[in-house]
């Protein structure tokens, strides 16, 4: 196994260069000029003011050069600056990065625990008035769109009832506390402020559910599926004709089948939402990967939008790598190798 | 038989399909089966024998219409909670079933499988405690490196092993009644041997009273006291093993003895019955067999006949005496 792991994570490097090669080669060829948004409009008419941003940005260079500096960048580190921030890019992440894991690990926790216990739920009660409403409640909260759900939630639990703070991860006159994982929930905890710990659980629960409810539609109705595939295998009945009772024969016998397959979409959920929070990140001020992108995307902003895609890639393969590990542990027939 | 017998079953029917379309898989099945005896049940796949025991087990869908009387040990079981059914099965009661290789939950071991047979019905018992029995039931079966067995997967072992495992399983609490739905068809002809000798003599030695699944007439007559023969829903013949195999009085039991092959003839060709066994949604009407039977008469076709006692043995056929004579 430790074996299998250190191969894919040789591995790793190599299926990144291909997403960055792609990424940088779509996003390089795209209509529209990122020199409109760093001189603005105007500056355009200037052919020295044209001929200096883009000596300063290198992009006077030819493509495949631009691409070796920046491949060659990498290596060092390097991500590059921003065009739109005029930071180092990999600044801009490292800043944005635990916002988003935050909200996306509270969510998925959230949505795959209820999603799982609903899912059983609807699998026992099969076709009965449980099931349809579990499968109605699953339906809307995977198709409900985000920017839909988050504003009604919003008003509702902020505005009219006055029980959950609004957007942000803080009120907006609080001082963040002292940067150790970037965690806000827990950073609080380590400096000892439970006042700050409150705040930034309370600016956490809203957005987290509105993801989370999404996650749990999704996981609800595969383990529904599964959990039924499941329960008309022999050996439900043979646990049965051994006396396990109905608790016993769903979890420790059925869900532990089940959860094989759902493993796979947790994995994949849990990295898409790294860069595809962004409505939830929009609505909720929540200064995320997903809300970054956006901007980097909409400025033509090429470094933020390569150190995007770099993120987006790493999340994916990790995650799936993850995913890997926990089927070899959830279903012993699978050797890793 | 004076006192009540361990297994009495009364005119079990077992109705599938939602409310609007009913289908009778069993029709009034009546046997009874004494202490430590063994009770064989013969018949072709899809006539029933295997929903009639997960009838009398209580293993069946909720859904699935069952009515008639099932008294272990005189205690009627029709009607109990699955609650109650539970706390009897796999303790006073086991089953164990064809396949082997499907039974087994894949993601768990064997020792937690039989350590959690045991732990159902034994709660007190300490881990270590169940562990050493889990041990000492691998023991019985005759695994062999029964320690490393415990911590291996259902499919790392042979479908013989798995069997055996199953067997342990159902031995786990020293049940009264083993039920046996076809325990050796999935298997090897080799290991089939094995293990109908491991089951033969468990039986004997704890004393079980046993129900024999099967379609291996040699193997029933063998071991089984008593034989009740199916077809289509219904037993069409019952009675100790030997009178029925030797002068059988319904003319399925005898298609069924005529096409066993014989080691000391050589023949051209299989004898079959001819025809096939009819769909649930297709049952003839009158005596179900009588699309297939030689001796069916314009009356076979209208009455169903009853289970009738003939001497020691009950037959349902209109001519049972014109079959046992020819």
């Amino acid at each position: 196994m430790t074996r299998y792991i250190i191969r894919r994570l040789i591995a790793m490097p190599f299926l990144l260069l291909g997403i960055i090669t792609i990424a940088f080669f779509i996003s390089h060829n795209t209509r529209g000029d990122p020199l409109i948004s760093i001189i603005g409009e105007r500056q355009m008419e200037n052919p020295d003011v044209v001929a200096a941003a883009k000596a300063r940005w290198g992009l006077d260079k030819s493509l495949p050069e631009q691409y070796a500096i920046y491949v060659g960048n990498l290596t060092t580190g390097d991500f590059g600056t921003s065009l739109r921030t005029k930071r180092p890019v990999a600044q801009d992440l490292l800043d944005r990065l635990p916002a988003t894991l935050e909200l996306v690990i509270a969510a998925m926790l959230a949505g795959s625990l209820t999603g799982i216990v609903l899912g059983v739920i609807a699998a026992r009660f099969r076709d009965s008035g449980i099931d349809h409403l579990a499968r109605l409640w699953a339906l809307i909260g995977s198709s409900t769109p985000v920017f839909w759900s988050g504003l009604i939630l919003l008003y509702v639990f902020s505005v009219a009832l006055g029980w959950l703070p609004g957007p942000g991860r803080l009120n907006a006159r609080t001082l963040p506390p002292e940067t150790i994982t970037g965690f806000l929930t827990i950073d609080s905890l380590l400096s000892g402020n439970l006042q700050l710990f409150r705040e930034s659980l309370y600016h956490l629960i809203l957005p987290a559910l509105v993801l989370g409810w999404t996650v749990m539609g999704i996981v609800s109705r595969l383990v529904r599926v599964s959990m039924l595939d499941v329960l008309s295998q022999d050996y439900i009945v043979a646990a049965r004709a051994r006396g396990a009772r109905e608790l016993r024969v769903l979890f420790n016998h059925a869900l532990r089948n089940a959860m094989i397959p759902t493993l796979t979409i947790i994995g994949f959920t849990f990295a898409y939402l790294i860069t595809g929070a962004v409505l939830t990140e929009t609505i909720f001020s929540w200064p995320g990967i997903g809300s970054y992108a956006v901007d980097a995307a909409r400025n033509l902003d090429y470094p933020a939008i390569m150190g995007v895609t770099i993120v987006g890639g790493m999340a994916f393969l990790l995650s799936n790598l993850l995913t890997d590990i926990a089927y070899a542990f959830a279903d012993p027939r699978i050797r890793l190798r | 038989m004076s006192a009540a017998p361990l297994l009495e079953v009364r005119d079990l029917t077992v109705r599938l399909g939602g409310p609007a379309r009913r289908l009778e898989a069993v029709r009034e099945a009546s046997f009874a089966l004494a202490e430590g005896t063994t009770l064989g049940i013969v018949g072709e796949s899809g006539c029933g024998k295997s929903i009639t025991m997960l009838a009398l087990m209580g293993l069946l869908a909720p859904d699935i219409e069952i009515s008639g009387s099932v008294r272990f040990r005189g205690e009627e079981l029709i009607g109990k909670s699955q609650r109650e059914l539970s706390s009897l099965r796999g303790k006073r009661m086991a089953m164990i079933f064809q396949d082997p290789m499907t039974s087994l939950n894949p993601v768990m071991t064997v020792g937690e499988q039989i350590g959690e047979a045991i732990a159902i019905h034994a709660t007190a018992l300490s881990r270590a405690a169940r562990q050493a029995r889990a041990l000492d039931l691998l023991k019985v079966v005759a695994i062999p490196f029964p320690e490393r067995r415990l911590r291996q997967y259902p499919h790392e072992l042979s479908g013989g092993m798995r069997q055996r495992v199953m067997i342990a399983i159902a031995m786990a609490n020293d049940p009264e009644l083993l039920i046996a739905d076809e325990p050796t068809t999935a298997l090897d002809v080799t290991v089939q041997a094995q293990i109908m000798e491991l089951l033969l003599q468990l039986q004997k030695e704890r004393k079980m009273g046993l129900v024999l699944i099967s379609h291996d007439l040699g193997v029933v007559a063998r071991v089984a006291n008593e034989v009740a023969i199916m077809y289509a829903g219904r037993i069409c013949e019952r009675g100790p093993v030997g009178t029925v195999f030797g002068r059988p009085g319904h003319p399925y039991t005898r298609g069924l003895l005529a096409s066993l092959p014989k080691i000391d003839r050589t023949v051209e060709s299989l004898i079959a019955i001819p025809g096939s066994l009819p769909s649930l949604a297709q049952r003839p009407s009158g005596c179900r067999f009588h699309p297939r039977c030689t001796f069916a008469q314009s009356i076979c076709t209208r009455d169903d006949p009853a289970l009738l006692p003939r001497g020691s043995v009950d037959v349902a056929c209109h001519f049972a005496d014109k079959v046992e004579t020819s």
